[in-house]
């Protein structure tokens, strides 16, 4: 960066001279002449350019035509096809319409309305007098107030002024419940069945092959009136079965997968979207939303992306049935982190 | 404006009565001869500015006919409508009415598509003016106040297309949802409470759709209302730039005349602007929520992103490692109460680049200002080659959006080019950071080459392509040397030196002033001066063959 | 439901209502049974195996190994089952031209008789997923249930609309139109590469036959709105307005500040 074309040595007092080299600068030749146009001169370019015009506004007729065509003459049936050509013809109709006028506008603007550049001169913004004025009105007004001589009034009226709006903001306090431990809990529980995502049937262990991966949640929650989404939010669960000499189980886990077949939460811990890409053969879970890693054979430790903590893992055992159920609950809060956390 | 109750004035067309009518109780006759003959200036780049007036307009036309039809509700149904791939399927009452907008509603889908495209128009187009105002110097005295204004319209856009975008209740949408809940559980000590009480409890609840709605519609497009109306009035206070060129100075103003043809032009742009968003909304689908399904917690589509405008923040949250060199970037902190959880691998993402780039947009007037010590007014703009270090500067930052929007697009990059997902996340890293250093260094090096390139050009004219043999057998090629108008244009700028240190009252250079200093030699030391009359002479003095040839050595020696 | 009563009295309701009841019946029964049970009726001739164990030497066992046992260059193909080797061979993913991340789509190499033989000697070597049925491939299944079972168990891998998406490390999942709907019964119950596997007890034949109707349906409908940029989502929405919108504009401008000759 250091060469100086021009030859100029960095750092020359060049802004305490501005103004005093208008001598080396160029003069301003001024606006350069007029040039008139051909519809200026010729009466026939004039008389085609209006020509043009109103052809421009005659195909502005016929879009806007062509969209009652198509509002009207269009029958949509249950097929895709009709409402896409409906949709084309009415956005067709309509670019029609608008262009036509647009451009017919425009171009009547350039062609034949006047096109000499004029030059205006600019105002000053302010006056010196005006501003003199306006701090003397303002000093007058805050002198009659007397808000000075009087600081009783005036720090009261800071205080007044400074709790006023706290309400506005406690109002909102109703807005929703406080998360008390609601984070902290899912649905699952000892003995709560794996069940499908959607259809909610349940799942025998040896349903699930080498290589599977179920989408889960906790039995019942199909059955929710209220808060179902809530409580699917926090509980879904993917469920895969991997060789079992794969699993490195932690001390206190061991037994937390059945024969090869572990649960993990489908939240993801980073912001929360459902780490739902299974590669059966790395092993590997990947977030579709901030490309989080997860490796299976390490229980679900982050191996690349904006994750931190590890998926939680879902205890599972086989009931006498032969079905799938959840030991317990999760064993941490699932999903993104919050403060309260811990 | 007369204030006599009692007109003396008889019009004599009907145009003249309807004037007078209104003249004499509103009197707009002033405002009409103010502004119906106002100049305004005449070029493309200054277009942008409308773009952005009249795709809102066609947001609150579009939008007001959704609102007929949409219902902002989160309550349980059953879609039954006319598209077959989700009949009978769970919804909530938001996705079905929007469903039914789409399939069932004559002129709703287009209704729609117009509204959706508009909207990337707005922001978009937002975007280019802005860039448009900071490349040609637009934003110094005394518009500096316009600029912060535009850049809280431009912040009021993107809540605006943010609230809108999450609206339909799709799969999609949804799952934007849940990353922002995700975003706002991560802020220490009120992020759990915020979340709860925007969501009206645990995340999804059934509130947010109609908060968001309200937002959407009411308090947000108000507010851009109010914003545009300050934005304009000052508009009108200022006038309009100009480009540099024969017969313009910070004085004057040279354009058209509102009436008629400004006004004509304006007009029907409006109407151009209308038809190109109903050709996009004609042929090309926008948010096809009938692909991504109703929301539900446990679905999630591959190529999940945000639109264009937020897509940065999600490309800085899919950057951010969660671990960095083995080191965890979330924290669990004792704390006298307990334990708590900061977040930093999803706060710095989703504060730092999007802080880095407000406060740097915001603050630019001033710092330009503190760095240059100019303190005059400026209605002339500057070509951006004739301000290096600020078109670079603004390439910087129009880098850093870019590679984080593609951080936000690294699944696409990585099917589309057939390459590694996790190497497109390592690129993309790197270029975070050296992405906006390569981008200045080299558009600062661009504009001096064309600075240079102007200078040639006018004290040697243009190069004609045309060889000639002189007398004693050497060939040149004949320059056609340019009019006093076109050499003005390119000669007539300023262009600003590095200013030392100012002491101060007491003979001190202080530390800031130093500093300051520093920075003017970092915007201004490697100028290019605009040619003076003598060069030109000089350039001119040599034998009038030579003056045809390229010497610019020489030239410097001359130039000062 | 007023359309419903409306119709009623077609004379093709009464066909409709057999065959719902038919269908109806069919699924129930479906249900009962379990898993795997989708065994294609094709048998395949002992003749068949040995001609396409002639095959297998010639063109595969480079890499699977004699009597497809297995190699360090590639897995055993024991068991792997018939549906497997035709999705495969049948896709032009087999034989794979180099290692890569993944085996690519392609040019088939083998024909659908050659292809026959092969899944007849690998099906001969143990035990896996048969061919599918046809009834499951005829693509008159409830699209709308295949939607939601596609939802939640392809689309994050697939995308919503079925154009593919990325995986790790170069992998990727690809797009699903113009492949064949046995091709795609048979990738949900192998789990070609790194594909979760789809058995009958996770998926029912009848679901696999919805996600296949579904799948046929979008295919079919295109996008009501025009074309669909890819059915990207947002980001080639953003590209596209970016740069023709923005261009269109443009060039509008240009042409709206400029004087006429």
């Amino acid at each position: 960066m250091g060469d100086h074309s021009d030859g100029i040595p960095a750092g020359s007092d060049a802004v305490a001279k501005a103004g005093l080299h208008d001598v080396e600068k160029f003069q301003d030749p001024g606006l350069p002449p007029h040039r008139l146009r051909l519809a200026d001169t010729d009466p026939w370019a004039a008389k085609r350019a209006e020509r043009q015009v109103a052809i421009l506004f005659g195909i502005s007729v016929v879009g806007t035509l062509l969209f009652f065509f198509g509002y009207f003459f269009i029958r949509l049936d249950d097929t895709i096809g009709t409402l896409r050509i409906q949709n084309m013809l009415l956005g067709l109709g309509t670019a029609f319409a608008m262009l036509g006028i647009g451009t017919g506008i425009v171009h009547w603007a350039r062609a034949l309305m006047p096109d000499h550049e004029v030059s205006e001169e600019r105002h000053e913004l302010r006056s010196e007098a005006d501003r003199v004025a306006a701090e003397k009105i303002v000093g007058d007004i805050i002198e009659e107030t007397g808000i000075k001589r009087r600081p009783l009034i005036r720090n009261t009226l800071l205080g007044a002024v400074a709790l006023a709006p706290f309400p506005a903001i406690v109002m909102f306090r109703d807005l929703g419940p406080l998360p008390a431990d609601a984070l902290r809990h899912t649905m699952w529980d000892k003995g709560t069945r794996l069940v499908r995502d959607p259809t909610g049937t349940p799942i025998r262990a040896s349903d699930v092959t080498l290589g599977s991966a179920f989408h889960v949640i906790p039995d019942g929650l199909n059955n929710l009136h209220e808060g179902k989404l809530e409580e699917k939010a926090k509980a879904v669960v993917l469920l895969m079965r991997l060789d079992p000499s794969l699993l490195n189980p932690s001390k206190g886990r061991e037994d937390w997968s059945y024969n090869g077949i572990v649960a993990y939460s489908k939240i993801c811990t980073h912001v929360g979207c459902p780490v739902a890409l299974y590669e059966q053969q790395t092993h590997h879970l990947l977030c579709p939303c901030h490309q989080s890693t997860f490796d299976l054979t390490q229980e679900c430790k982050v191996i690349f992306g904006p994750a931190k903590r590890p998926l939680p893992q879902l205890p599972i055992a086989v009931d006498s049935e032969g079905y799938l159920v959840a030991q317990s609950d999760f064993h941490e809060p699932v999903g993104p982190s919050f403060w309260e956390r811990g | 404006m007369s204030a006599a109750t009692e007109s003396t004035y008889t019009p004599a067309t009907a145009t003249g009565r309807i004037t007078n009518f209104v003249d004499q109780r509103v009197g707009g006759s002033g405002i009409l001869r103010e502004f119906g003959r106002k100049v305004f200036p005449d070029h493309w780049s200054f277009m942008f500015g409308e773009v952005a007036l009249y795709t809102f307009v066609i947001l609150l036309l579009s939008g007001t006919f959704l609102t007929f039809f949409f219902d902002p509700s989160m309550a349980e149904s059953t879609y039954n409508g006319s598209y077959v791939p989700l009949k009978g399927v769970d919804m909530s009452v938001a996705m079905n009415s929007t469903l039914n907008i789409s399939f069932d509603v004559r002129g709703g889908l287009f209704m729609r598509q117009v509204h959706h495209w508009s909207a990337l128009l707005f922001t978009a187009s937002i975007a280019v003016h802005m860039l448009r105002v900071f490349f040609t110097g637009a934003f110094r005295k005394p518009r500096e106040l316009n600029w912060v204004v535009g850049g809280v319209l431009l912040i009021l856009s993107l809540a605006d297309g943010f609230t809108g975008y999450s609206l339909p209740d799709d799969l999609l949408s949804g799952n934007g949802l849940r990353i922002i809940q995700g975003v706002i559980s991560s802020i220490p000590v009120i992020g759990t409470y915020i979340s709860f009480f925007l969501f009206g409890g645990e995340f999804p609840g059934t509130a947010i759709i109609g908060r968001l709605y309200v937002l959407h519609i009411l308090l947000v497009p108000a507010m851009i209302l109010l914003m545009i109306a300050i934005h304009l009035f000052m508009v009108v206070v200022h006038k309009h730039t100009q480009y540099p060129g024969p017969g313009r100075n910070d004085r004057n103003v040279v354009g058209y005349p509102l009436g008629p043809v400004y006004a004509a032009k304006a007009g029907g742009f409006f109407f151009i602007i209308f038809g190109v968003i109903a050709l996009m909304a004609a042929f090309f689908t926008i948010n096809p929520i009938w692909n991504y399904g109703p929301y539900d917690p446990s679905p999630i589509s591959a190529g999940t992103q945000p639109d264009w405008y937020i897509g940065w923040v999600d490309g800085a949250l899919r950057l951010m490692p969660g671990w960095l060199l083995g080191i965890p970037l979330e924290w669990n902190i004792p704390l006298p109460w307990g334990v708590n959880t900061l977040s930093l691998n999803v706060l710095l993402p989703a504060l730092v680049p999007a802080g880095i780039v407000f406060t740097v947009l915001f603050a630019y007037p001033w710092i330009e200002r503190w760095v240059t010590k100019d303190d005059r007014e400026h209605h002339v703009l500057d070509r951006p080659r004739n301000a290096p270090t600020r078109t670079a500067i603004g390439m910087a930052g129009f880098t850093f959006y870019c590679v984080l929007w593609a951080a936000a697009s690294s699944d696409l990059i990585a099917t589309h080019f057939h390459v590694s997902l996790n190497d497109v996340i390592y690129w993309l890293r790197a270029l975070f950071f050296i992405g906006p250093i390569i981008a200045f260094t080299v558009t600062k090096r661009i504009a001096l080459a064309l600075q240079r390139k102007d200078r040639e050009i006018a004290l040697h004219g243009r190069e004609t392509g045309r060889i000639v043999r002189l007398p004693h057998g050497e060939y040149q090629e004949v320059h056609a040397q340019l009019d006093d108008y076109k050499r003005y244009k390119l000669v007539g700028y300023e262009s600003p030196e590095p200013s030392d240190g100012v002491p101060n009252g007491n003979g001190v250079v202080t530390k800031q002033e130093r500093r300051r200093a520093m920075i003017s030699r970092l915007f201004f030391e490697d100028r290019v001066a605009p040619a003076t009359p003598a060069e030109l002479e000089a350039a001119h003095a040599h034998a009038p063959v030579h003056e045809q040839i390229e010497e610019p050595e020489r030239l410097k020696e001359v130039s000062h | 439901m007023k359309a419903l009563s409306q119709r009623r009295r077609h004379p093709l309701a009464a066909v409709a209502l057999l065959l719902m009841g038919l269908m109806l019946t069919g699924g129930l029964y479906a249900v009962a049974t379990t898993v795997n049970k989708a065994k294609a009726d094709t048998t395949y001739s002992a003749d068949d195996a040995h001609e396409g164990g002639k095959l297998f030497v010639a063109n595969c066992a480079t890499c699977h190994g004699m009597g497809a046992s297995g190699s360090p260059d590639g897995p055993s193909l024991v068991g792997v089952g018939a549906a497997a080797v035709d999705f495969q061979v049948g896709t032009g993913r087999m034989p794979m031209q180099l290692q890569g991340p993944q085996a690519q789509q392609k040019p088939k190499q083998f024909n659908d008789e050659q292809t026959r033989q092969l899944a007849a000697y690998v099906a001969s070597l143990g035990a896996g997923p048969a061919v599918p049925e046809e009834k499951y491939l005829d693509g008159q299944g409830d699209a709308a249930n295949g939607g939601v079972l596609f939802r939640v168990n392809c689309a994050m891998c697939h995308n919503a609309a079925a154009a593919g998406g990325a995986l790790t490390r170069g992998k990727f999942a690809p797009a699903l139109a113009g492949v064949a709907n046995s091709h795609v019964y048979e990738a949900m119950i192998t789990g070609p590469q790194n594909m979760p596997v789809f058995n009958d007890a996770n998926i029912t034949p009848e679901g696999k036959r919805d996600i296949i109707t579904f799948l046929d349906t979008i295919e079919a409908n295109g996008s009501p709105g025009g074309a669909d940029l890819g059915s990207l989502g947002p980001v080639s929405e953003g590209l596209f307005i970016w740069i023709a919108g923005l261009g269109v504009v443009i060039a509008f401008t240009i042409w709206l500040t400029s004087r006429t000759s």
